[in-house]
């Protein structure tokens, strides 16, 4: 896995020309191209489709997927660290359930809410001791807590669905200035995760652990603590996006939605590949689940029959990386 | 050195059996339909797409790689089967090898990004685990194609003298995949990319050649699985096989492979999937509901690899004290 996820560094670590301008930086930063990808999308389906750009169908769009970018910040540090976690999607499916039944039974809204992010600290807390601790590879790790979650949200609900949720529980469905709760959640985070990246002292020892681990300690930082601690900041951002996903509709399956670990490694590494030098990191995760959902949106209202829907996903998320592969290597050369 | 790894080999795939003796006696205990022979040899039947998957993955993980893509080629051929018999006509005979071929080509495909454009197995894997599991959904229309002929059967239902069609065919790719891992170069030059892919390449060995070699073999087996599947359920959906890479994976590293790279045998890997599922029927027979055994299957890798890493931890402390 080191292996891989050093293959993934190197392609990530952004080896900026010496001399390049601030503005042309900025054009070709892989956050821009997703940026410029989005708008090309809406304005071109907008034109076959008016109704893809109405207000209504952009505020779906952002709220129904608002949670996988609020996971995708903590996948971008997991991943940025050098490790990877791919029980994200099982343990969204078990904190939201656990949100959705202490609902139910009667406590306390504010407790059905907080109680998942506790959980999700907890769970990747163990993981991250695993982890850096007893040094399992993460990839191990996270596939033995895939199963264990999985199995355990089995054994414990026999997939019964919850719906009796209490008034006042839907999180998701409030809409402080017309706009959906969940939209301010990855934003604000997104900007404050982003910053909290570039300007704290523990955020850059996250690049430094992941660029280099051995340089890392050798330079005061302990690798250790530093993974532990990714793991369970992790683990917050983890029941953040349980609490939007599990509040979104009034019902909850207390099943694990599937592909969802994928889409979510898939947003932090279309977005998040390039991200290493410093440059804002979890932005370009954000903007990269924002364009997965803006493609599989997109694909409906121009009439792509639904069945081919996955296929073309595919076809776009290699597009994306390798056209971040031939960016990268273009900008080496230069 | 070589002397640590050779011991600290030995101690997994020790551990490993020890493990699986242990869970067999238990087993054997709150069951007495567990350990007869009809049971066993019908849990290899259930277990041999996962195995025959995951004999080429050991060969990629030792590599340092990884094939995510596994399941949904499987998914992608059990299609291609029912779809060229069905609606193109082709014969069956046909078909099969039709199938077989296309899930070669969807592995040298990755392969062909692997190693010309340099994207990560693991991106790569995981765009064409999206694209191919689609191409499976965008040609079958979510319609199943049934009613193959009688003989078609045979591989995944009928058997020799009451043992299974898929042992033959299962220890067969197991005997040819040990000698090709353990008595070829091919098989040491895995190991050898798999420590330090530079200096194998400077040492002459053909690193792209042998990339392209085993991801192509990887979606060649899946194609056979997808074949064998097919035969055994009587029937084709384009969500076959999905989550087949996890298993597969597990089985792999259960089996003592090391997800870095360079450590992996075809021994441990049998090991590891014989495991997996008689530890999955054990557990149905006394009682436990089908999809809660996989909570068991997930506690057992991480405490294997713990116990392993520990049990390395004082082996090393002992050699450099001697």
């Amino acid at each position: 896995m080191n292996r891989l996820m050093s293959s993934i560094q190197s392609l990530t670590t952004t080896r900026t020309p010496i001399e390049v301008s601030g503005i042309r930086k900025l054009f070709f930063s892989q956050e821009m191209v997703l940026f410029l990808c989005i708008i090309f999308l809406l304005v071109f389906v907008g034109l076959i489709n008016p109704r893809f750009v109405s207000n209504r169908n952009l505020i779906s769009l952002f709220l129904g997927n608002a949670y996988i970018a609020v996971a995708a910040i903590g996948m971008s540090m997991v991943i940025i660290s050098g490790n990877i976690d791919i029980s994200v999607g099982s343990l969204i499916g078990v904190l939201a359930t656990v949100s959705g039944i202490l609902a139910e039974s009667g406590y306390p809204i504010i407790i059905s809410w907080i109680a998942p992010l506790l959980l999700g600290i907890l769970v990747n807390g163990v993981m991250g001791v695993l982890v850096a601790y007893l040094r399992i590879p993460s990839i191990v790790v996270s596939l033995g807590f895939m199963s264990i979650l999985k199995g355990g949200l089995i054994i414990f609900t026999g997939g019964a669905w919850i719906s009796n949720l209490p008034e006042g529980y839907a999180l998701s469905q409030l809409k402080p200035f017309a706009i959906p709760m969940p939209i301010y959640f990855m934003v604000i985070l997104t900007i404050l995760a982003a910053l909290w990246m570039k300007v704290s002292p523990f955020g850059r020892t996250i690049y430094a652990v992941g660029g280099n681990s051995e340089a890392a300690r050798l330079s005061g930082i302990d690798p250790k603590s530093t993974v532990l601690r990714i793991f369970l900041i992790h683990g917050f951002f983890v029941g953040i996006a349980s609490v939007l996903f599990s509040t979104q509709l009034s019902v909850i399956q207390s099943t694990v939605p599937s592909y969802l670990e994928l889409t979510i490694i898939t947003a932090s590494v279309v977005g998040g590949v390039s991200i290493l030098g410093g440059t804002g990191t979890v932005v370009g995760s954000t903007l990269a689940a924002v364009l997965i959902a803006t493609i599989s949106s997109s694909m409906i209202f121009i009439n792509i029959s639904p069945f081919w829907l996955r296929s073309a996903q595919g076809v776009l998320i290699l597009a994306t990386v390798l056209a971040d592969l031939y960016r990268r290597r273009r900008q080496f050369r230069n | 050195m070589m002397g640590v790894a050779k011991r600290m080999k030995i101690s997994h795939e020790a551990v490993l059996f020890a493990i699986l003796i242990g869970s067999i006696l238990m087993l054997s205990i709150q069951s007495d339909r567990f350990l007869t022979v009809d049971n066993l040899l019908n849990q290899v039947r259930l277990i041999a797409e996962v195995g025959l998957v995951a004999l080429p993955m050991t060969m990629i993980i030792i590599t340092g790689g990884i094939d995510l893509s596994v399941g949904s080629i499987m998914g992608l051929c059990t299609i291609v089967l029912g779809y060229s018999w069905k609606i193109l006509g082709f014969p069956l005979e046909m078909a099969i090898i039709f199938t077989l071929l296309i899930g070669s080509f969807a592995g040298a495909l990755n392969s062909i990004f692997i190693t010309r454009v340099k994207v990560p197995p693991l991106i790569m894997t995981l765009a064409t685990l999206t694209f191919y599991r689609g191409l499976a959904e965008g040609i079958s229309r979510s319609r199943s194609v049934r009613g193959y002929p009688e003989w078609f059967y045979f591989l995944g239902q009928g058997d020799y003298w009451g043992i299974p069609t898929q042992v033959f065919v299962l220890v067969l790719a197991i005997l040819i995949f040990w000698f090709v891992l353990s008595k070829t170069s091919f098989g040491r030059s895995l190991y050898a990319i798999g420590h330090n892919e530079t200096g194998a390449m400077f040492s002459g060995v053909p690193v792209n050649k042998i990339k392209v070699a085993i991801y192509t073999l990887s979606g060649l087996m899946s194609g056979v699985a997808a074949v064998v599947f097919v035969s055994r359920v009587s029937t084709t959906r384009s969500d076959m096989g999905s989550g087949l890479e996890l298993d597969v994976i597990a089985a792999v590293i259960l089996g003592g492979a090391s997800i870095f790279g360079g450590i992996g045998t075809i021994k441990g890997t049998v090991l590891g999937f014989l495991l997996i599922q008689l530890l999955k029927n054990g557990l149905s027979l006394t009682g436990v509901k089908g999809d809660a055994t996989i909570m068991v299957i997930g506690l057992v890798l991480i405490v294997t690899i713990l116990i392993t890493n520990l049990l390395e931890k004082y082996s090393s402390k002992d050699s450099s004290v001697s």
